[in-house]
């Protein structure tokens, strides 16, 4: 009886136990193992930056397949035993790897050395990624593009300002010159019907106002032809200054290569590809080894980077077409101002890291050099060479030492 | 001391109206430009008013399309970038410079892979970083369309698989081969010949345009030993020259001048130097360095060898010889010689056994061998034979050789008996020549098989033994072309290729001579480094070029009375015209011919450009009646010798021995190319057809006379001619120098209401705004650190910039300079300065921007009695200062004034003043007004008349994209219309501060240098900052500012930049 009870009791218990032990399995496994607590994510996201993200994004494809819902495509000991061994698992005829490598080929993703538990914090990444949905470029953009904003806009509010002003003032002044044309009609006309008027008087009221005579008027004709000459002046010298000046000139180029992803997106440093840029007057368009050094294993199908195949195999140089073009009469040196003077890149060229095609963002005239020159500080801290010059400039002058201080204007600086 | 009087030419010491008419003027008057790309021919000029309508309407159409557009330029970077090599960047590479029978080591700058300048290797012992005005040409010699593009069969293109296979048959069958060769100064090359001769049993056979056979075999004759000797000239205080020009291409040119300038040089510690003399037919620049000269004729030159063999047995007590010559000098030198025993130097260039034997018992009477004369560790620079040479003719004519190679030389052209060897070519069944163009003998030959230049070549040169170079490729090659050597080994059957020859050479050969090196690779790479391997310690080591015994008995004996009675028959001194064909300093043997560099550098004794002429005195021009010129017109004077006749214009050249007709070497060769064919002119070497040694003169059955013809002759001697101021060139002698260091000084004081005092304490402006109150007192010097600037320390008290970083200047040391014009080329082909040819030159618009100026002057010695004075004419009296007189060499360049005269008159502000000393000129900003040149006293701005690029009137380097190859692109090409001139090599000095700034130090010597100063090994040029007291040129011009160093024309107070050193001659003081 009591027995009985107490193995219907354990009985109960068992299946209590076991229930709960099966509930707790289940719980588990309907999470696929992934783990979701946020410890696990952010270490699968550096996991994931640090040895996925050159081939892999998670919602777009870059050299490898987008992982995007990747834990619902396959399940994790596949995804495991994938990561660790994709060459592996390709040979052993696994029909959803090899239709992988028919789609990436050549490219085969190299053996990852992760453990487990690592790779689970990478696939917890992944899920949150995925279910948070693609991040929305244009929030980074906007606080970035109100940071720009910030200084224009209080130009924008001031010019507002006074275009508002400007408008006042002529509402006001044609309110005064109708109220004028208003009261003058009315004393004209109350004059009209008085008599008793001299004739001169008479002749004056009667008068026909006559644009024509205006037009005729000698004042006229010169202070217009006076504003016409000054107008075709302005013009001509204008576009006389311009002529040679490409600012803006973004011509096609035989390989569609974007700065904005390479020197932007990826971040690598300008220095990376134009190797002369500290050496030499030339910053040197990178030589096409150069571009295989990564694109030996990434993006090799790409129909832009197969030209830089085809360049090589033929051995016939890329021609690029050139941006920026000094007269050679200037002589310019890259290493002059970026090792030695510390001026940044962007400085002259823009915001390359932005441009999908290189365009000339400054003017390159010599004025645009000399006004640089004019404000720019010599970068003289920490390099001997200037000791000297500083001191005897400091004896003198409490002004930092500028570029036009040391002879930054004379003729043979860039002129011989 | 009275002051002398100096000129340029003739003209200027007769005053000649014309002369002084001409003078006055920078360009003659009659030239018309008839249009704006120098199409300079006779004609009409016919353009009118509408033309130039027609022009400018074009003009404006063309510029307004071309401005909506820009042209899209291409940027075009390596496919696979070498590591070494950044574009934008200079690369160095030691090599070796080859030509003819020269070489020497040197350092090749490169952009982007091709070769653009040659600078001497400083690390070289034995070069101490000379380089000569031919190897600094060089350069263009890779460049010239015209070289031989490939392998050819009687003129026609072939391949080498077909040259070769008939060559190999033809060898094969030949039973006897001659291969004719320069001096060949490489040790891998003679292997690889030694290896040919042995399969094909073939005689190699040497010899040498500058033919020192003499020296050879009297050294064989009375030591044993068949070899040039190697002198010590910084050791020689006393240094005597039988028509040896060994400042010029005696031996081993540019080199023997290095160690002469050594002992040249004097200042504040040191204040003695060697003394020269020279017995010489023709001026050279080695009779222009001599403190004591003596014009001699051909005929008297061996009897004045004995003269002073005479006089110094007598002294010594040993036997005399017959042979007697009355010359002042002969005694003055033999009494010099006899206090400096062991520390003198005798040389003869006469190609005369009997004379040279002469020359070494003088030396051995004097103690000089083992001392200042080495014939142990010998030049191998001239190994030229004229016996082989002589016997290697007379077999070619006879038929004897069934094959004849030519490896890279001339010989038809430029050897005595070149017609024979012309005529004795066809005999033989097969001929070769591995020349780079069908030149006079390539051109008889089968197979012209041509070599590579030496910039494409491995090669090794060993000058004295231990002292090697090696040459490496600073160019893939351009041409279808391949390396001699590696001929002379395909043709042998051999598989080996010659830069694995030179390799392992230098990997066991050379690396065994020393130990620094622990393994071969690490060596042979310090080798490629370095360019050279130089040792006195050789040990057991025997050269390849070694000849007779290691040790020489320097007491052997020779027969002199034989010798000297040789000498006394051979020598007899008639009142006939002789004649006498010398190379020129610049020009040499003619085989840089189509080199405009060459061409165009003026000759530094006659000042000419552009073609021969021939050359006599001045008294004898009177008696020919050829005396009178007209500009640029020369007289034509027909000489005849047995040998042949000539018809050339004449030049009358003072110094020159009388009756004496002289003609350069080198000219005349039409089949080289078009600049050679421009040059045109005569082959002097055609006449002295003697058998025997070579003998470069003619002593009997020469007639002369004038004709009725005149030519121009492309002389700049008087161009830009600075009239007789007196502070344009200082001179003084050692004694009186060793008395008073300043003694050379001509300071011209100027009187103000305070007394006389110098021009450059005067201020001309009131530059302080306060009535020249304090314009004496510099407010810049108040600065901290003022007072170690150059302005300070030279105390100018008015008027100067403020230099607060760097101040350039130029220190000029008349004493050391040889006028070797090194520093012409160099600046040349550094600064993209046009070549003008030869027609622009006659019209006087060559484009130098350093031009070496040449002043005569009258011996102190010869001067006039008070009698003579008053009773010769003054033209008795020229020709007198003309018979022997002294010559002074002065490189001139912009003196970047700091008063300068031609920035105030410019009136775009296109020339004007730097923060560093300089005077900048700005092409793009100048009109051409050429008020500039105008005003400036040194007359060293050069007006560019015509666009010397992509002209076919202008058809040298720059009008073809092989030629412009050679241009530096640092500097910008100017164009038509502005004025150029020198701009202290800016792009130099840019690049060096640049180095500094990036490795973030002070600006040291070694970073900055210009291509004159660095192409003159002697020291004459140096090149500094003034502003840094440890600066070369700082200390130096610190220590001479009170004594020798001087402005030129200091008196009109232009303040130059640039400094000479005041010359010393090594004279007696009577003398002075």
């Amino acid at each position: 009886m009591s027995i009985g009870r107490s193995v219907l009791r354990l009985r109960y218990t068992l299946a209590v136990v076991c229930g709960l032990l099966l509930t707790s399995v289940t719980a588990f496994a309907q999470g696929d193992g992934i783990p979701t607590d946020e410890a696990s994510i952010s270490a699968g996201m550096e996991l994931f930056d640090g040895n996925c993200s050159s081939c892999h994004q998670v919602h777009e494809k870059g050299v490898g397949p987008a992982l995007k819902n990747v834990y619902e495509r396959r399940d994790v000991k596949w995804l495991t035993s994938f990561i660790k061994h994709p060459g592996k698992t390709i040979e052993s005829g696994d029909a959803y790897a090899v239709a992988l490598y028919d789609k990436f080929k050549p490219t085969i993703m190299p053996n990852q050395d992760l453990s487990d538990a690592e790779i689970l914090q990478v696939l917890a990444y992944v899920k949150d990624a995925t279910i948070k949905g693609p991040a929305k470029p244009e929030a980074a953009a906007d606080v970035a593009g109100a940071g720009a904003a910030a200084p224009q806009e209080g130009m924008v509010v001031s010019s507002n300002l006074l275009v508002g002003v400007i408008i006042g003032l002529l509402v006001l002044l044609s309110i005064v010159l109708i109220v004028l044309v208003v009261l003058a009609n009315v004393l004209t006309q109350y004059l009209k019907q008085q008599k008793g008027l001299d004739e001169n008087d008479t002749a004056y009221i009667n008068e026909k106002f006559s644009l024509a005579a205006i037009f005729k008027s000698q004042v006229f004709i010169g202070m217009s032809s006076f504003v016409f000459v000054m107008i075709v002046a302005k013009v001509t010298i204008d576009s006389l200054f311009a002529v040679g000046v490409q600012q803006g000139y973004a011509p096609d180029q035989p390989i569609q290569f974007s700065h904005k992803l390479h020197a932007g997106y990826y971040e690598i440093d300008c220095k990376y590809c134009h190797t002369g840029v500290e050496k030499s007057k030339n910053a040197n368009i990178p030589s096409a080894n150069i571009c295989m050094n990564c694109h030996n294993s990434i993006r090799q199908n790409s129909p832009e980077i197969q030209k830089i195949y085809a360049a090589i195999e033929n051995n016939e140089p890329i021609q690029w077409v050139r941006v920026h073009n000094l007269p050679d009469l200037a002589y310019f040196n890259h290493s002059q101002h970026v090792k030695v003077g510390g001026v940044e890149c962007q400085t002259c060229h823009g915001e390359i890291e932005k441009m999908e095609v290189v365009q000339q963002h400054s003017l390159l005239t010599m004025g645009w050099c000399i006004d640089c020159h004019r404000q720019t500080d010599v970068n003289a801290k920490g390099n001997a060479y200037y000791d000297k010059m500083v001191e005897m400039h400091e004896a003198t002058s409490k002004d930092p030492m500028k570029v036009k201080d040391i002879g930054g204007l004379e003729c043979a600086k860039c002129h011989y | 001391m009275a002051k002398k009087e100096y000129w340029k030419g003739v003209e200027q010491l007769t005053n000649d109206p014309e002369f002084v008419k001409y003078a006055e003027k920078e360009f003659p008057q009659h030239l018309t430009i008839k249009d704006a790309y120098g199409d300079n021919s006779e004609g009409e000029f016919k353009s009118n008013r509408r033309d130039f309508l027609k022009v400018m309407g074009f003009s404006v159409a063309a510029v307004s399309l071309a401005a909506c557009e820009a042209p899209v330029k291409k940027a075009i970077p390596y496919l696979n970038k070498p590591e070494n090599i950044d574009p934008g960047v200079a690369n160095y590479y030691a090599s070796t410079f080859f030509n003819g029978s020269d070489a020497m080591p040197v350092v090749v700058k490169t952009r982007e892979g091709r070769p653009i300048f040659i600078e001497g290797n400083t690390f070289s012992a034995y070069s101490q970083g000379a380089v000569t005005a031919r190897a600094n040409a060089s350069i263009m010699g890779l460049y010239d369309e015209e070289r031989a593009k490939a392998p050819s069969k009687g003129g026609a293109a072939t391949t080498w698989k077909k040259a070769d296979a008939e060559i190999i048959k033809g060898l094969s069958a030949a039973g006897k081969v001659a291969v004719v060769s320069n001096t060949i100064v490489s040790p891998s090359t003679k292997k690889v010949l030694n290896q040919f001769a042995g399969k094909y049993n073939a005689d190699l056979v040497t010899y040498d345009q500058d033919n020192n056979s003499a020296i050879i075999e009297a050294n064989k004759a009375q030591f044993g030993k068949a070899v040039v000797p190697s002198y010590a000239l910084d050791k020689a205080d006393v240094i005597v020259s039988f028509n040896a020009d060994i400042l010029g291409n005696w031996v081993a040119p540019g080199v023997l001048s290095q160690d002469f300038a050594k002992n040249r040089k004097v200042g504040p510690n040191k204040k003695k130097m060697s003394q020269v003399f020279s017995f010489e037919t023709m001026l050279t620049i080695t009779g222009a360095a001599a403190d004591y000269r003596s014009p001699l004729k051909p005929s008297q030159e061996g009897v004045a060898v004995a003269a002073l063999y005479n006089a110094i047995a007598k002294a010594t007590g040993n036997a005399t010889v017959k042979g007697a010559l009355k010359d002042a000098n002969i005694a003055r030198a033999a009494k010099a010689l006899l206090k400096a025993k062991g520390k003198s130097v005798v040389v003869s260039g006469i190609n005369d056994v009997n004379v040279q034997l002469l020359v070494n018992g003088i030396n051995q009477m004097l103690g000089n061998y083992g001392k200042t004369i080495d014939l142990n560790t010998p030049l191998y620079t001239r190994q030229g034979s004229d016996v082989q040479m002589n016997a290697f003719v007379d077999a070619l004519k006879a038929g004897k050789y069934g094959a004849v190679i030519f490896y890279n030389c001339n010989p038809v052209y430029d050897y005595a008996r070149g017609k024979e060897i012309a005529a004795g070519i066809k005999k033989a069944k097969l001929s070769v020549a591995t020349n780079d163009r069908l030149d006079a003998t390539a051109k008889l030959c089968t197979f012209n098989t041509p070599d590579k230049h030496f910039l494409e070549s491995w090669n090794d040169a060993e000058y004295k033994r231990g002292y090697f170079s090696v040459a490496q490729p600073t160019i893939n090659t351009i041409f279808d072309t391949r390396q001699a050597q590696d001929s002379f080994l395909a043709w042998a059957g051999s598989e080996e290729e010659y830069d694995d020859l030179v390799k392992s050479f230098w990997q066991k050969d050379v690396f065994a001579l020393q130990s620094k090196e622990l393994s071969s690779q690490s060596f042979w790479v310090r080798a490629l480094h370095n360019g050279i391997f130089e040792t006195e310690n050789t040990g057991s080591y025997k050269s390849i070029h070694d000849t007779g015994a290691d040790s020489v008995d320097y007491s052997a004996s020779f027969n002199a009375a034989d010798a000297g009675a040789k000498v006394a028959a051979k020598y007899r001194t008639t009142s006939e015209w002789e004649f006498v064909a010398y190379a020129s300093t610049v020009m040499g043997y003619g085989t840089l011919a189509n080199n405009p560099y060459v061409q165009e550098t003026p000759d530094p004794i006659t000042k000419v450009t552009w073609g021969n002429f021939v050359a006599v005195t001045p008294e004898d021009a009177r008696k020919l009646d050829v005396h009178k010129e007209f500009e640029t017109k020369k007289k034509v004077l027909k000489v005849a010798t047995k040998g042949g006749s000539f018809e050339l214009p004449v030049i009358m050249q003072p110094g020159l021995a009388q009756g004496v007709v002289a003609v350069p070497l080198g000219y005349g060769q039409t089949s080289l190319g078009k600049v050679a064919e421009e040059a045109a002119g005569f082959n002097a070497m055609s006449l002295l057809g003697a058998k025997g040694l070579t003998n470069y003169s003619i002593t009997s059955g020469v007639s002369v006379a004038a004709t009725d013809a005149s030519v121009d002759v492309a002389q700049t001697q008087t161009h830009e001619t600075i009239m007789s101021r007196e502070s344009i060139i200082q001179e003084t002698t050692l004694a009186q120098y060793v008395k008073n260091p300043a003694a050379a000084r001509h300071d011209v004081m100027i009187n103000t209401y305070s007394g006389p005092e110098k021009a450059t304490d005067i201020s001309a402006w009131d530059i302080n705004n306060n009535g020249y109150k304090d314009d004496r007192h510099n407010e810049n010097n108040d600065k901290p650190g003022a007072a170690l600037l150059w302005n300070s320390v030279s105390g100018i008290q008015a008027d100067v910039h403020e230099y607060p970083n760097h101040h350039w200047g130029l220190a000029i040391d008349l004493n050391s300079c040889d006028g070797c014009s090194a520093c012409v080329t160099a600046c040349h082909i550094e600064n993209n300065v046009p070549i003008v040819g030869k027609q622009e030159v006659i019209n006087r618009r060559e484009m130098h921007w350093l031009r070496l100026d040449r002043y005569y002057s009258q011996r102190p010695e010869d001067e006039f009695t008070e009698e003579e004075n008053a009773s010769m004419t003054d033209y008795a009296k020229m020709e007198r200062a003309a018979r022997n007189p002294e010559v002074v060499f002065q490189p001139m360049m912009c003196q970047h004034c700091n008063n300068a005269p031609c920035e105030t008159v410019c009136p775009v502000a296109a020339t004007s003043h730097s923060s560093e000393g300089l005077n900048q000129m700005t092409y793009n900003r100048c009109i051409g007004t050429k008020y500039c040149a105008n005003n400036c006293p040194y007359k060293v701005r050069r007006f560019n008349w015509f666009k010397y690029h992509n002209n076919e009137e202008f058809d040298y380097h720059m009008n073809n994209d092989l030629g412009k190859m050679v241009l530096n692109p640092d500097v910008t090409v100017r164009s038509r219309g502005v004025m150029e001139k020198c701009s202290m090599c800016v792009q130099r000095t840019q690049a060096g501060k640049l180095n500094a700034k990036r490795e973030g130090r002070p600006l040291v010597d070694s970073d900055v240098s210009t291509a004159c100063a660095s192409a003159c090994a002697s020291g004459a040029i140096k090149f500094g900052d003034l502003n840094n007291p440890e600066s070369e040129v700082r200390q130096l011009l610190e220590g001479e500012l009170h004594e020798r160093a001087y402005n030129v024309l200091d008196e009109i107070n232009t303040r130059p930049n640039v400094y000479y050193l005041a010359k010393v001659r090594n004279k007696d003081e009577k003398n002075a």
